[in-house]
């Protein structure tokens, strides 16, 4: 187990590190230009461009800059020179281009607003299409199960701007059922907090909880035929705990598997549920900062998915080597 | 041996302990009704083997999961009577046959790696088969459990009781199951094709330690197999299928050393002996088994059959009955087969009974 976990580390270590390189490459190498994006007058005069490029760093050679990104990150650097300079305690991840706001902040508030539609999201996604999938392999040929095909079929094929807007319209303008989507802190009013996210919730929720129900579906399908399901109905057990105990167990292995994944790509920014409910989510920053020429916004939106993706892959390994008895990490 | 109660109500201790009276089974499919089972009847008394022989698709499996009632009984008609200590397990409802399966009659599994749980240890398993029939604590079920998994021959048995299925042997998982299924003391035991998975050193074992806890137990056990081997060896009775109905039925001795059914002697045929000349052929029977949406008319072996022609008559228009034989003394030998006996007995000296393992 030990030797999995460093195993894991440097190879997570090597792909963050490869992962900065191609972006800050990748900016680089494309038609980047942010000075004049922030010049503000359609043709940059060249002596305002200067300027600007010095005030951002960009006159260094690409390399140093990323040298000074990663020492940043490890140790602090002062960003910027002479009396524009701004001090960059660790873990430094530069300053906006635009706003010379340090990074560190806009994610400590752009972050939790994403964290709250991810999480809350889980759950009901999790706890909708994993129950449906489950009932309807059990009942298979039923009425509840048609339904339930019928009900993953439509909302897995929705968009989430489309039935976001329609659930908009029409339980918080028309009928006045659920209160405006916004992002008001937990710390701050947990009643707030849950109103405000309940619509994300259930839009995000059910559009994700129609894949899990198909997956579900399939694989509690696929468990109940396997042999020592038959064999615990041979001992005499009775039905409820061949479902629960026996056939569950089996059937949720790979699920954990995909759920844990999702999430982790649903961490590092859900944006089209953002911009839907403008709510200043992670994953509206990062477009909004692509469309900028943000680059120090884009490097730490890229890295901290990165972060998040790999450690998901790691805790899915684990969970599964816990769950099936089999899988021996070594 | 840990005591345990015996939770059971007193049966009909009279008579055969299972009887099974004209059962058939078939599942109604998109393609047709299958009829996998189509009135077979056979009796097995406690403390005798009885072997079912067929080939694939002879409805042997269907048949000893109707007696488990573990059909899905929305998708599958059953008829007949399935007679457990004189009870019509047909004519009880799903939970009253469930409180009877595991404690009555078990039931074990070609491949036990697959047949069981890979995610629980062999010990909560057999724990559970035998929490479920009794009202006992966790610590008097372990103890039971791991008396049976020594009584079935599994050296260190408190050890292999926090194991998995994947960390045991082919063999120690047959016994292990074994011993899963004996822990209730069922009355009936049946083997689906215990030791196909198995290598054949370790068959031996495994049919030897089914023979002794049959003595020890005194249970009825019902053993499936192709293999006639196997038959002979465990079996006392021998019940012969094709296309889900009976074509030969009686002592092992009448069934294997006086065959009278064109089907059992293509089997005899098909397996190549250890005494026979390895120049020679294998005689195979020619064909294929019967498709059982569109099982052939009348006699379902007609079309394979060597012999089918020689009698001209109702091969192909009538079913033939299970009858008992008349002019051999053969109590309880019984041959579906339109065949005059006579010249089932001229066939058979002649031609049959210096070919194969018969000899």
């Amino acid at each position: 187990m030990f030797r999995f976990a460093v195993r894991r580390v440097l190879l997570a270590v090597l792909t963050l590190f490869a992962v900065s390189v191609a972006t800050f490459s990748l900016f680089y190498l494309g038609p980047a230009d942010p000075a004049s994006t922030m010049c503000g007058q359609r043709v940059c005069d060249p002596a305002t461009h200067e300027r600007i490029v010095e005030a951002l760093g960009m006159n260094q050679p690409v390399v140093g800059q990323y040298a000074d990104y990663v020492r940043g990150v490890f140790v602090g650097r002062q960003i910027g020179s002479g009396d524009t300079a701004i001090d960059c305690p660790a873990p430094c991840l530069g300053v906006s281009f635009r706003t010379r706001e340090p990074v560190t902040d806009i994610l400590k508030r752009t972050y939790p607003v994403t964290l709250s539609i991810v999480s809350g999201a889980l759950v009901v996604y999790l706890l909708i299409g994993v129950s449906l999938g489950m009932l309807s392999a059990i009942k298979r040929g039923s009425f509840l199960d048609r339904i339930s095909v019928g009900f993953s079929l439509t909302f897995a094929s929705m968009q989430i701007y489309f039935l976001g807007l329609l659930l908009t319209f029409f339980l918080v303008w028309q009928t006045g059922l659920l209160p405006r989507p916004q992002y008001i802190s937990p710390l701050e009013s947990v009643g707030g907090w849950i109103s405000g996210m309940l619509l994300p919730w259930i839009t995000l929720g059910l559009i994700n909880s129609a894949v899990y129900a198909r997956l579900s579906r399939a694989q509690m399908l696929e468990t109940l035929s396997e042999d020592y399901i038959r064999t615990a109905r041979a001992k005499g057990l009775p039905i409820r705990r061949v479902y629960m105990r026996h056939a569950f167990r089996a059937a949720v292995t790979p699920l954990v598997t995909i759920a844990g994944l999702d999430l982790g790509t649903q961490l590092g920014g859900v944006v089209i549920t953002e911009s839907t409910f403008t709510l200043q989510g992670t994953g509206r920053a990062a477009v909004q900062a692509i469309f900028q020429q943000n680059l120090p916004i884009i490097m730490a939106t890229v890295l901290v998915a990165a972060v998040l993706i790999i450690a998901m892959n790691v805790i899915v390994d684990m969970l599964y080597a816990v769950i099936d008895p089999r899988v021996r990490l070594g | 041996m840990a005591t345990h109660r015996n939770t059971r109500p007193t049966h009909d201790t009279s008579g055969p302990y299972l009887q099974v009276k004209d059962l058939k089974v078939s599942f109604p499919t998109e393609d047709g009704v299958v009829r996998a089972v189509d009135g077979v009847s056979f009796s097995v008394e406690r403390g005798r083997t009885l072997g079912i022989v067929g080939e694939s698709g002879s409805g042997k499996s269907v048949t000893s999961l109707a007696i488990m009632g573990l059909h899905n009984r929305k998708r599958s008609n059953v008829s007949g009577q399935i007679l457990l200590g004189g009870e019509d397990l047909l004519s009880l409802t799903d939970e009253q046959v469930r409180r009877r399966r595991g404690r009555d009659m078990a039931m074990i599994f070609q491949d036990p790696l697959s047949a069981l749980h890979p995610f629980y240890t062999i010990g909560r398993q057999i724990v559970e088969a035998y929490r479920v029939h009794h009202d006992v604590s966790k610590a008097q079920a372990k103890t039971r459990a791991i008396d049976m998994l020594d009584r079935v021959g599994i050296p260190q048995p408190a050890k292999r009781f926090e194991q998995y299925p994947h960390e045991f042997s082919g063999g120690m998982r047959q016994r292990a199951m074994i011993a899963m299924s004996l822990i209730n003391d069922p009355d009936l035991l049946i083997a689906d094709e215990p030791t196909t998975a198995l290598d054949v050193t370790v068959q031996a074992q495994i049919l030897d330690l089914l023979e002794d806890l049959q003595r020890e137990f005194n249970s009825a056990v019902v053993i499936i197999t192709h293999d006639l081997g196997v038959v002979s060896q465990i079996a006392d009775e021998v019940l012969v299928m094709y296309a889900g109905r009976v074509a030969e039925y009686g002592t092992t001795e009448q069934v294997m050393r006086g065959p009278q059914h064109p089907y059992t002697w293509g089997l005899l045929s098909s397996v190549p002996s250890l005494h026979g000349d390895a120049d020679e052929d294998l005689l195979p029977i020619k064909g294929n088994p019967p498709s059982l949406i569109n099982v052939p008319s009348g006699c379902a072996f007609h079309p394979r059959c060597r012999y089918a022609l020689l009698e001209p008559g109702p091969s192909d228009t009538e079913v033939p009955q299970l009858l008992p034989l008349l002019l051999t003394n053969e109590p309880g030998h019984r041959v579906a087969c339109h065949l005059p006996e006579r010249q089932r007995k001229e066939i058979y000296e002649n031609e049959i009974a210096s070919v194969g393992v018969a000899t």
